[in-house]
Formats: C-alpha cells, sequence, structure tokens
C-alpha cells in the first residue's frame, strides 16, 4: 500500500525522523491558512499523489510570499499530472502539502528496503541526491552504499556511521545523520514498510539534516496488525475495480486489452496473459482468484470482470489444487445469472474436483465454449473476440 | 530415491483441524502419505480424519515420531508455526499459507540458521514424489512417477507443467514448490543441487517468474555445475513495470526482474527456455530426445 508525502511525514515526525514544518491542503484558502502557519519567508507548495516525477511535471513550486502561495496553489489544485510512474492519462492534483523552505547545503539519497539476496533489510545511500536511484545504479553503481540489517540487532550505530561517511556526509553533520538513520530504520520494522525512499535528504545551513521528500510503501500482508496505515488509505489514487478486488481479497490489476481472465494462482494468472498476447490477444486483467475462493468471491471476480467496457470475452483458467474447480463452477453460473453473458466465454478447468466442475458448467445451460489445456483455451478465446 | 520427501516420510499437519487443513488431510491420506497427527493448541487428544491431534508440535513429534511437518496455519500466525516446527528439529518444514509478513519471514531465516530443518515455502503448493508421498495441497492425480524433477516458484504453473509431462506420458521424480515470497526457506539452487545429487533424476524443469534475481543466480549455477539437462520457463512476460501481480515477489523495479532479462541468462547458461507456457512438456521432450534420454524417461504408457 501506498501513502502521500505528507502522510509519511507526519508518521515521521512521530519517530523523530527530521522533517521540515508542513501541512496538508485541500483547497487554496487551506493553503494560505497552512502558510501563515509557517516560519520562513520561502513556502514549497507541493502536489499530493501518489507518484513520483512531481517537480518535473510543474507539481512542485517554491513561493516567495503569500501571493504566490494562493496562486501556486490554485494552479496546482486540480491540475492533471503526467509523471513517468502516473501512466499517460495522468493523475488530478486533490491534495497539497505547504511546507517551509530550507538553505539547502547537500543533497543525498537514503533508502531502506528488503533486499531478497540476503533476505535481510537494507539501508542504502548515496551522494547523488535529487536524481533517480535507478539511474545512479546505472552509471555510478560505486556511489551506492549498502548496510545489511541483522533482524535480531537491528541498525547498529557503527552502520549508520559508515554509511553517512561513505556518503559523504560532512563529519560535523554525521551526527545527525546517524540519529536520521536509526529513527527511520524504526519506522520501516515498527510500521512494516516495503519500502523507505528519502529523494532527497539533505543538510541544511542551520546544521540540520532532514527529509525534503518521502515515500513509504507498506507491506500489504502486514496491514492487519497496522490498523493506523490502513486509515492511510487514498482510494482516489486507486483503480475502482482494483479497489472492489481489494475487498474480496482478489487479486486484480487493470490492463488494456478486451479478453477479461480469471485465474487461479499468480504465476498461471501472469503466464494466462503471456499466451493471451502469444496468440495474438490482448489481456484486459491479471486476477488471481487466491487459493481460498468461495462461491461468492467467485461471483465478485466475475462481475468485476464484466464492469470493465473493454472486455468483449472472458478465458477462465483454473487448475485446481487449493482451489476446487466446483467451486469456480458454482460461482461462474451464479455471476452470469446474477449480471448476464452476452459474449464469449472459454472455459479450462483442471484439478482439484475437475469432474464436479465440469457437471455443474454442462448442466447450467450456459453458452460455455469449453477447453481442452491453456493453449486451446486462448486460442479459442482470440479468435471469439476478433 | 528422491528429493525431500519419500514413502517413509511421517508428516505431522499443523493447524489440522481447520477446513482448509482438513480438506487435505484427506486428500493427502488418500494418496497414501504418512501423516501420523497433526497440531491444534488447545485440541490436543482429539481425532480428525483418523489422525490424533497435539497441543504442540514438540508433544506431536514424541509421541508420533515424525520427520516432517506442513503448515496450513494463518498467515498471522505462521511465522511462529515455524518456528516452533524448527524447535522441535524437523528435518523437514513445508509452509502453504501464502501472505506472511515478510518482516516476519526475515526473522524467521534469521533464526534458523544453523539449524537442521529445512524449510520450503512459505505460500507455496508443497512437495510431491509420486506414488510415494504427497505433501502440501498439489492434486495428486496428475502427478506420475518417473525422472523428470519440478522446481517452481508458482503453485498452478507447477501444475500446468506436470500435467503436460505426464499427459505426454514423462513422470516425475519429485515437484518441489518453493513458492512465490520475496523471502523463503528453499531456493532454486537448494532444490537444483538436490536433483543434480539424486540417481532417479533424469532432468529438471525449473518454473520461475518475474521479479528479484533467483532465476538469474540459479541459471549461473546450473551453468558452473549442473550435469543434467534443465528446461526452463518464466511467467510473466508481459506484465507491466511497477505492478506487483499477486506474489509479492512479482514485480519488476527499477529495471530489475522482467523476464526477458532471465530469459536471456537462462539460454546462456544452456538452459532450454520454452516460449509459452504451454510448451514446457514439448520443450522438455525435445531436450530428452536430443540428449538420449526419451526412452529412459517415458515411464507411463
Amino acid at each position: 500500500m501506498n501513502i502521500h508525502e505528507y502522510q509519511a511525514k507526519e508518521i515521521f515526525r512521530e519517530y523523530n525522523v527530521a522533517v521540515p514544518n508542513s501541512k496538508v491542503a485541500f483547497s487554496v484558502d487551506e493553503a494560505v491558512e497552512a502558510a501563515k502557519e509557517l516560519t520562513t519567508d520561502v513556502k514549497v507548495v507541493k502536489a499530493q499523489i501518489h507518484a513520483g516525477g512531481r517537480g518535473k511535471a510543474g507539481g512542485v513550486k517554491i513561493a516567495k510570499n503569500m501571493d504566490e502561495v494562493k496562486q501556486y496553489a490554485d494552479e496546482i489544485l486540480g491540475k492533471t499530472l503526467v509523471t513517468h510512474q502516473t501512466g499517460p492519462d495522468g493523475k488530478e492534483v486533490k491534495r497539497l502539502l505547504i511546507e517551509e523552505g530550507c538553505d539547502i547545503k547537500n543533497e543525498y539519497y537514503l533508502g531502506v528496503v528488503l533486499d531478497r539476496a540476503t533476505s535481510s533489510v537494507v539501508m542504502m545511500g548515496s551522494e547523488e541526491g535529487g536524481t533517480e536511484i535507478e539511474e545512479v545504479a546505472a552509471e555510478t553503481p560505486e556511489k551506492i552504499f549498502k548496510e545489511v540489517v541483522d533482524p535480531v540487532v537491528g541498525l547498529s550505530p557503527y552502520q549508520a556511521r559508515r554509511l553517512a561517511f561513505n556518503m559523504n556526509i560532512p563529519k560535523e553533520y554525521v551526527g545527525k545523520a546517524v540519529k536520521f538513520m536509526m529513527s527511520l530504520y524504526k519506522v520501516f520494522v515498527e510500521k512494516d514498510c516495503s519500502i523507505a525512499e528519502i529523494n532527497p535528504l539533505v543538510t541544511t545551513g542551520d546544521g540540520e539534516v532532514i527529509a525534503l521528500d518521502a515515500k513509504l510503501n507498506f507491506d500489504d500482508n502486514a496491514l492487519f496488525r497496522q490498523k493506523d496505515i490502513q486509515e492511510l488509505r487514498d482510494l482516489d489514487e486507486e483503480d475502482e475495480k482494483e479497489i472492489e478486488a481489494s475487498k474480496y481479497d482478489l487479486s486484480y490489476v487493470a490492463l488494456d486489452g478486451n479478453i477479461g481472465c480469471m485465474v487461479n494462482g499468480a504465476g498461471l494468472a501472469m503466464s494466462t496473459m503471456d499466451i493471451i498476447k502469444h496468440y495474438g490477444g490482448e489481456p484486459a486483467n491479471f486476477l488471481d482468484v487466491g487459493g481460498g475462493a468461495t462461491t461468492e468471491k467467485v461471483t465478485e471476480a466475475f462481475k468485476i470482470i464484466l464492469s470493465d467496457q473493454n472486455v468483449k470475452g472472458i478465458f477462465v483458467n483454473i487448475f485446481g489444487g487449493i482451489m476446487k474447480c466446483d467451486v469456480i463452477a458454482e460461482g461462474v453460473v451464479e455471476a452470469t445469472k446474477q449480471v448476464g453473458l452476452e459474449m464469449p466465454l472459454v472455459v479450462r478447468l483442471e484439478g482439484t474436483n475437475v469432474d464436479q466442475g465440469k457437471k455443474i458448467l454442462d448442466e447450467s445451460g450456459l453458452n460455455i465454449t469449453s477447453a481442452e489445456s491453456m493453449a486451446d483455451g486462448a486460442n479459442k478465446i482470440v479468435s471469439l473476440v476478433k | 530415491m528422491s528429493v525431500y520427501v519419500n514413502k517413509d516420510t511421517k508428516v505431522i499437519v499443523q493447524g489440522i483441524t481447520g477446513s482448509t487443513a482438513l480438506f487435505h488431510t484427506k486428500q493427502m491420506l488418500e494418496y497414501g502419505t504418512k501423516v501420523v497427527g497433526g497440531t491444534s493448541p488447545g485440541k490436543g487428544g482429539q481425532e480428525v480424519e483418523g489422525v490424533p491431534v497435539f497441543n504442540t508440535v514438540e508433544e506431536a513429534v514424541k509421541e508420533t515420531g515424525a520427520n516432517a511437518s506442513v503448515i496450513y496455519v494463518p498467515a498471522p500466525f505462521a511465522a511462529d508455526a515455524i518456528l516452533e516446527a524448527v524447535d522441535a528439529e524437523l528435518d523437514l518444514v513445508i509452509c502453504i499459507t501464502e501472505h506472511i509478513p515478510v518482516l516476519d519471514m526475515v526473522k524467521v531465516k534469521r533464526a534458523m540458521e544453523g539449524s537442521k530443518t529445512r524449510l520450503v515455502g512459505p505460500n507455496c503448493p508443497g512437495v510431491i514424489t509420486p506414488d510415494e508421498s504427497k505433501i502440501g495441497i498439489m492434486p495428486g492425480y496428475i502427478h506420475k512417477k518417473g525422472h523428470i524433477g519440478v522446481v517452481s516458484r508458482s503453485g498452478t504453473l507447477t501444475y500446468e507443467a506436470v500435467h503436460q509431462l505426464s499427459t505426454e506420458g514423462y513422470g516425475q521424480s519429485t515437484a518441489v514448490g518453493i513458492g512465490g515470497d520475496p523471502v523463503n526457506g528453499t531456493d532454486f539452487i537448494d532444490v537444483l543441487k538436490a536433483f543434480n545429487e539424486d540417481p532417479e533424476t533424469e532432468a529438471v524443469v525449473m518454473i520461475g517468474e518475474i521479479g528479484g534475481t533467483a532465476e538469474e543466480e540459479a541459471a549461473e549455477w546450473v551453468k558452473a555445475n549442473m550435469t543434467k539437462p534443465v528446461v526452463g520457463f518464466i511467467g510473466g512476460a508481459t506484465a507491466p513495470p511497477g505492478k506487483r501481480m499477486g506474489h509479492a515477489g512479482a514485480i519488476i523495479s527499477g529495471g530489475k526482474g522482467t523476464a526477458d532479462e532471465k530469459k536471456r541468462i537462462m539460454k546462456e547458461s544452456g538452459i532450454a527456455v520454452a516460449e509459452t507456457p504451454a510448451d514446457i512438456g514439448e520443450t522438455m521432450i525435445k531436450v530428452l530426445e536430443e540428449k538420449g534420454l526419451a526412452k529412459k524417461c517415458k515411464t507411463v504408457q
């Protein structure tokens, strides 16, 4: 799950991770009010959307006085920002962060991620702040430094110190940088983050080390024990069908094609997309109904697929293991009863309770094209929607 | 011979009284797996599907002599269940549970350092040695006894590959699902090593997916060490970057973990890569014919 920069900064304040004073605003008036409470002459007006690259897209402005705060707030609110992370349609700005300006001496990159190779949390830093870390990794990998954290001990001060010195943070700032890193690690583990990224982390003229930007992503699997984080979810930032799917614990990702897919298991679901493309079709979605799906969940999954206006045909590809074919069949029948079905439906069933599943579909009287294999099914649905 | 499990493996089911666990306990028993007990805290002394239930893993192991466990415990408690099995010094722990918080698994991995227990999973279908023992949730009937080892990050894609092999007459030595989570117990290289040393296994199917670099590392290992032919497949070639495809581990981020890159390195390492998921069986047959192993590996008529 993603949250906004201002929400991440609020969490940082709780943990004494240094951030500039700032306030969120949902309207131009609120932006002006917020600015009045800040003490610096220069204020920064920042668009709050769940995507990076806001600065380049005109979503971050430096205001030298209150008139400019008002002018920029008016300009950015309601504007659709297109960045390299938003997709071509962009995202509409509905929230602003009004923040105190600061006297930047130097910019750095600091990130905390899960490293799969070591099965550990890794903190990484670079003196190349402000630029995309992927670019730094590609062009000057020797400027990225990593500290692998032992989960039992946690991040040790010597590691933070070593990282700070490696990042070429001047020695008079190192003490504050270490404090910053230790607190950031604490946020990461206590809040079940999957990514914590500060880009840039800056040193200031008045001797501080603070986070100018803040990006936090959370492990969806841990949200059950992070109730306060769940409340920070902004549904405006998500696809409607994905929101609906998440209510039923379905794993759904909207895509651009016209063949709706319902599959069990993430690997098979991805491969079903691959094989549809292989036969010249375009998948409309990734949908994994999961292992513990009930008839109700399958029904909802089917309805979500049908709610996509682009969908011209559906391919159900099930290889039952923990998922039983009869449950899938019942769900398909139930959903079509509820919402009707006026497009081609190809079903491939194999695995646990396959015979019961096929029987339910046969006896339903529905117009279903059955497939003998994954390739057969993909081939059939692609030719049916053409 | 086989890998990890065989007809003598005695397994307990952790969380046996849950509905999914009950269903699959029954399926495992029907398959012939030696399910000797189960655990469910507070329900010790009961019996389900003719299997005794215990309060703790320690007690279950002491009473039944089990050497393996399979975990169906819900995600919030699953990491603890793994640690309980490790504490009881089982040889093999297979964790089926999906959606375990990744930081829980980071701690489990650290706690398991130096222990004798092998963890398979979490978020995996389990391990099956056809006609001997099925530990997990895979549909037993698609598996046939034979000489092809199968290792995969994806459950249902494993079934797909096994089904293709069995339909063509090529049985399996063992099929191991290592799971789709970013932090797991057994990895590709562990299983490839085991297959390389297993006299019953003549060739291996390795199924990966986008995200991470486990397939690349495994391919390097194959190039340097594997004496048996390997066929590979990578799911997710058409997945858009930055979108998590169901599995916590299946995401292309920062240009890393793409299917193209994985396939390229696998091919460079001498692995025959199936271009579509429907070609896994055929690709294997072609390789077996080239190596003169087809006749030996055709175990199903």
